[in-house]
C-alpha cells in the first residue's frame, strides 16, 4: 500500500439478481482528499459504497484499509466503523422518534462509570457538536421536527463526530441549500487538513469543481478512469459519465416564451394551511409551466400540497377550470385531473415492497376505484409501456421498486402519475438526486408535456433548471409568496428575488 | 405447466415453507401409523360411517383437522388483512366470537331464557345479527386504530377484555342453550361433509375473488408498507385499515356462530378462547410478516390448518391434553425458527457452496 493511501479497493464485483452491478471495480482513496464518486444513476456508485461500507457482500476483490493487516471484509455498517469507515447517506437513515442528541450517539451512548448512560454529558456534548457546525437546534427535540436538510445535517454530524479516516457522503448536499452546502464543505475542508479521506459522491458539478481534488467515474457498473480534478474539465466529466458527447441541457428549451396562456387551468384565491402557507393568490394556465423557488422550507411544497389537499387546505378558494372545486384529500384531486409527485421519494413517493407494476399501476387503480381492477393483461401492458418510455433500468416489470437506484425510482413514480394523464402535475424536486442524464429527460419531459397542454408547476432547489423550462416562477419566503416574476428569466433576478430583493 | 415449472415457482414463493411444515406433520403421522401397525396412510384413510343422530358421514383424521380447525382458519382470514394494512394484530377476535355467539343465541332463544327449543326469531335473524355484531366490534376497533391512531394491540385490547362480558350481560349471566336442530346445523353436517368446513371453504373462496376481481389486496397491501405514499397516490389510507378491521370483526362473527352451534350453546367463558393467538400464529406460520405489508392469504390458511393437525397428531401420538401445549410450542418454535431470516440464508449459503463444490 502506497504511503498516503487510506483505502483501497481492487476488483470488486457485485452481483444482483439478474445484474451486474459492479464489475471488477478499483478505487483509491488518499489521505486529505476529497474524491468525488461520479456516475450516471445505476452506474454503482451507491452499490460501491454499500460494498466499502459492508452493506453490500461483494462476490469478488479486496478491499485494504490502512492501518489494517490483510484485506478488510466489512459485514456490518458497524465492522465498517470499527476500521474507520463512516458514511451519509443519500436519504436520511435515522430514527425521527427519537432526539438530536439521541440520534448522534445511538449505538455509542456517554457511559458513566457504572455502565448506565450518562444523560448529563450527553446533551451538553450533543450540544457542543451541533454548534461546531454551525447549526442551531435543541438538542434534545425529536428530529421528526426538523426540516429534511437539518436531518441531514444531524446524519452528517454523527458521521463526524465517530472517528473515521474515511468518511462517505452519498449525496449529502441534495437537499442542502447553498447556504448549507458552503457550512457542510467547511466541515468538509476541516477534515481534509486533519488528514480524513472523503468520498463525495453528488449529481452536481459545480460542487465537484468546488471542493473536489480527483474524480473517480463509473459507467453502467465498470470503472472508466481516476482523474485529477485538473484533467477532467466539466464537458469530459459529463461525457465520461454518459459515454457520449453531452448534448447541450441549454438547447432544450425553445423560443416559445412569448407564447400567449390565456385559458386558466387552477386559480387560487386566498388559498392557505394555518401553520405551513400563508394564503396565497395563483393563476396557472393550460399549457403552462410554473416554477417555484425559494430557499428550502420557505413554503414551496406546502403550497403544492395545499393546492393538491395532500395537506387540506383551511382558507380560501380554488377554482379549476374555472369551478370552484371543494379538495378534501388528494383522490379529489386527482379526480379533477390533478398529480402530484412528492419531494421526498423514500416516505411519500415508492411503494417500496411492491413490484414496479403495482407502483405504476397505483394512482390509476385508485383513480378507476377499488371494484374495477385493470385487467392483468392492461397491468403489463402499462407497466412495459412506462419502462420503456422513460427508459426505466430494471431486468424487468415484476422487480421490486425498492430493488432500483434512486434515479429509477423517481421515473417509476413519474410514471405512475403520467399513466393517470393528468391536466395539472405538480413535481416537487423531481431531479433530485438523480444524474444529470436523467435530469435532461426528466427537463424534456416537462417541456413536451406542456406542449401537449398539460400544466406544470415545477419546484426546484436549481434556479438554472427552472429557467430553462419555466416561463413564469413564483418565488417563497417564509411561508409566504413574496414575488412573481414573468418575462425575461436570468439567474440573477431569481437570486436577488429569492433573497429578499432590494433589502440586500 | 410441467411440474419442473411448478416447482421452480414454489421454491421463490413464501408458501414453501409452510407447505413443508405441513408436510413435515403428516409424516410424523404416517410414521406414527405405521410403527403402530395402523396402517402407513391410516391419515388420510377417509371412510363413510353411518351414525345414528347424523346419517352417513365421512370420518378420518383428515375430516377431523379441516373440521376443528375451521374457526381458526376463518379467523385467520380476517387476521392476514389486519395485519397487513395496519402492521399490528387484532386480539380481541376471540372475545368478540363469543359476544357473536352470545348475541346470536340470546335472540334465538329470547332475553332471559337459558334453555328453548323453539327459536324465538327466525334463525336467519339470529345468525345475520350475530355477523353483524362481528362487522360492528370490528368497526370499533378499525375507528380506535385507523381514525384515532391507537396502536392496533392496545385498541384491540378493549374488546380483548370486554366482549366476553358484554355477552354475558346479553344473556343475563346465563349460558343460553338453543336446542334446534336447525341452529346446530352449523356446528355439525351437511350430508356427508361438516357444515364447519363447507362455512369456511365458502368463506376462502369469496374472499379470494374479492381479492382477485377487485382491487382490494393492493390497495391493502400498499397501504401496509407506505401509507403516507398511498394516501398521495389517492387511496383512502384510513378508510382501508377501518374496513380490514371491519371484515376481520365479520370473520370472528361467523366463527362465533359455528363455534356456538357445535355445542347449540352461547357459552360466553369457552367459545374462542385462546383464539386470537392461533389466529396471529397462523398468519406467521404463513409466512406473512407480523410488520405488514405484502400478504399470502393462501399462506395463513395452511398455517392455521397446520395448527389444528399439530393438535391432532399430538392427541393421536397419546400426548395428554394438558401437556400438548409444551410439544405445540416446540414444534411452533422449529417451524417458525426455519422461516427467520438468518436461517433462511444460512440454508442458502449451505446449499449454494455445496452446489459449487459438486461443480469443482
Amino acid at each position: 500500500m502506497e504511503d498516503n493511501v487510506v483505502l483501497t479497493a481492487r476488483q470488486i464485483s457485485m452481483t444482483f439478481p439478474g445484474v451486474l452491478a459492479l464489475d471488477r471495480v478499483d478505487f483509491t482513496l488518499r489521505k486529505g482528499e476529497i474524491h468525488a464518486l461520479m456516475g450516471e444513476n445505476g452506474a454503482g456508485k451507491s452499490t460501491l459504497i454499500k460494498c466499502l461500507t459492508g452493506i453490500n457482500d461483494f462476490v469478488n476483490g479486496e478491499i485494504h484499509v490502512d492501518g489494517i493487516e490483510g484485506p478488510v471484509h466489512n459485514h456490518s455498517t458497524k465492522d465498517a466503523q470499527n476500521v474507520g469507515i463512516s458514511t451519509v447517506y443519500q436519504e436520511v437513515n435515522l430514527c425521527p422518534n427519537l432526539s438530536v442528541a439521541e440520534n448522534l450517539f445511538i449505538g455509542r451512548e456517554p457511559l458513566t462509570k457504572f455502565g448506565t448512560i450518562d444523560r448529563k454529558s450527553y446533551t451538553a456534548k450533543a450540544q457542543k457538536i451541533m454548534d461546531d457546525l454551525g447549526i442551531s437546534v435543541d438538542v434534545t427535540k425529536n428530529l421528526e421536527n426538523y426540516s429534511l436538510a437539518i436531518q441531514q445535517m444531524v446524519a452528517i454530524a454523527r458521521a463526524v463526530d465517530m472517528d473515521c479516516k474515511v468518511l462517505i457522503l452519498d449525496e449529502p448536499t441534495s437537499s442542502l441549500d447553498d447556504e448549507e452546502v458552503e457550512k457542510l464543505f467547511n466541515v468538509m475542508r476541516i477534515l481534509k487538513n486533519k488528514g480524513v479521506g472523503i468520498v463525495f459522491v453528488t449529481h452536481f458539478l459545480e460542487q465537484v469543481y468546488e471542493v473536489c481534488d480527483r474524480i473517480t467515474v463509473l459507467r453502467n457498473g465498470c470503472l472508466v478512469g481516476e482523474y485529477p480534478i485538473v484533467d477532467l474539465p466539466r464537458l469530459k466529466l459529463v461525457a465520461a459519465m454518459m459515454g457520449k458527447d453531452f448534448d447541450d441541457l441549454k438547447s432544450i428549451k425553445s423560443d416559445e416564451n412569448s407564447k400567449i396562456f390565456d385559458e386558466l387551468e387552477i386559480s387560487a384565491r386566498g388559498l392557505g394551511h394555518s401553520g405551513t402557507i400563508k394564503p396565497f393568490d395563483l393563476d396557472i394556465h393550460k399549457g403552462e409551466v410554473i416554477g417555484v423557488g425559494g430557499l428550502l422550507g420557505s413554503g414551496r411544497s406546502e403550497m403544492a400540497r395545499a393546492i393538491y389537499g395532500a395537506d387540506k387546505a383551511n382558507s380560501g378558494t380554488l377554482k379549476v377550470k374555472g369551478k370552484e372545486v371543494k379538495i378534501n384529500q388528494p383522490i379529489d384531486a386527482m379526480n379533477l385531473g390533478m398529480g402530484m409527485l412528492p419531494d421526498d421519494r423514500k416516505t411519500e413517493g415508492i411503494i417500496a415492497d411492491l413490484s414496479i407494476r403495482e407502483n405504476i399501476m397505483l394512482a390509476l387503480q385508485s383513480k378507476n376505484g377499488m371494484f374495477r381492477l385493470m385487467s392483468k393483461s392492461a397491468q403489463n401492458e402499462l407497466a412495459d409501456k412506462f419502462i420503456k418510455l422513460l427508459s426505466i433500468k430494471t431486468p424487468g416489470r415484476e422487480t421490486l421498486v425498492k430493488q432500483l437506484s434512486g434515479g429509477n425510482q423517481q421515473k417509476v413514480i413519474l410514471a405512475r402519475w403520467l399513466a393517470t394523464n393528468p391536466d395539472f402535475l405538480i413535481l416537487d424536486e423531481p431531479t433530485r438526486g438523480i444524474d444529470i442524464g436523467t435530469k435532461t429527460e426528466i427537463q424534456k419531459l416537462v417541456l413536451q408535456l406542456a406542449s401537449e397542454g398539460k400544466s406544470i408547476m415545477f419546484i426546484s432547489s436549481e434556479i438554472a433548471e427552472m429557467i430553462r423550462t419555466c416561463s413564469r416562477m413564483i418565488i417563497m419566503r417564509d411561508g409566504e409568496k413574496v414575488d412573481e416574476l414573468t418575462g425575461e428569466l436570468t439567474e440573477e433576478r431569481v437570486m436577488k428575488s429569492i433573497a429578499g430583493g432590494d433589502k440586500k | 405447466m410441467n411440474t419442473k415449472n411448478l416447482f421452480d415457482k414454489l421454491k421463490k414463493s413464501q408458501l414453501l415453507l409452510p407447505v413443508i411444515a405441513m408436510l413435515l406433520v403428516m409424516a410424523v403421522n404416517i410414521i406414527h401409523d405405521a410403527f403402530t401397525g395402523a396402517g402407513a396412510f391410516s391419515f388420510f384413510t377417509i371412510t363413510l360411517q353411518n351414525t345414528t343422530g347424523n346419517g352417513t358421514i365421512l370420518y378420518g383424521r383428515i375430516i377431523d383437522i379441516l373440521n376443528r380447525g375451521s374457526e381458526a382458519a376463518l379467523l385467520a382470514l380476517g387476521m392476514t388483512l389486519v395485519v397487513s394494512a395496519s402492521a399490528g394484530t387484532d386480539i380481541s377476535v376471540g372475545s368478540v366470537m363469543s359476544l357473536c355467539a352470545s348475541f346470536c343465541c340470546m335472540l334465538l332463544a329470547g332475553y332471559g331464557v337459558s334453555s328453548t327449543n323453539e327459536l324465538a326469531v327466525p334463525l336467519i335473524l339470529g345468525v345475520l345479527a350475530g355477523m353483524l355484531m362481528g362487522c360492528a366490534c370490528g368497526a370499533f376497533n378499525g375507528f380506535l386504530v385507523a381514525r384515532l391512531n391507537i396502536q392496533p394491540m392496545v385498541a384491540t385490547l378493549i374488546l380483548y377484555s370486554a366482549a366476553r362480558a358484554i355477552g354475558l350481560l346479553l344473556c343475563n349471566d346465563l349460558i343460553v342453550y338453543v336446542r334446534n336442530n336447525s341452529f346446530g346445523f352449523f356446528g355439525s353436517f351437511l350430508g356427508p361433509i361438516p357444515t364447519p368446513i363447507i362455512i369456511t371453504a365458502v368463506c376462502v373462496a369469496l374472499l379470494s375473488i374479492i381479492l382477485k376481481k377487485t382491487a382490494l389486496g393492493l390497495y391493502i397491501q400498499s397501504v401496509g408498507i407506505n401509507s403516507k405514499a398511498s394516501r398521495i397516490a389517492g387511496l383512502n389510507s384510513k378508510m382501508i385499515i377501518h374496513l380490514a378491521y371491519i371484515v376481520c370483526g365479520l370473520f370472528a362473527g361467523i366463527a362465533g356462530i359455528v363455534a356456538s352451534s357445535r355445542i347449540t350453546s352461547a357459552d360466553s367463558n369457552n367459545i374462542g378462547l385462546y383464539l386470537e393467538m392461533d389466529a396471529i400464529l397462523a398468519v406467521a406460520l404463513g409466512g406473512n410478516s407480523l410488520g405488514g405489508g405484502k400478504f399470502s392469504l393462501a399462506g395463513s390458511i395452511i398455517g392455521a390448518y397446520t395448527i389444528q393437525a399439530i393438535t391432532t397428531t399430538l392427541y393421536a401420538l397419546g400426548v395428554s391434553t394438558n401437556q400438548a401445549p409444551v410439544f405445540k410450542a416446540i414444534i411452533v418454535i422449529i417451524i417458525v425458527a426455519i422461516q427467520a431470516p438468518p436461517v433462511k440464508a444460512f440454508i442458502k449459503k449451505k446449499s449454494l457452496s455445496k452446489s459449487s463444490k459438486g461443480v469443482a
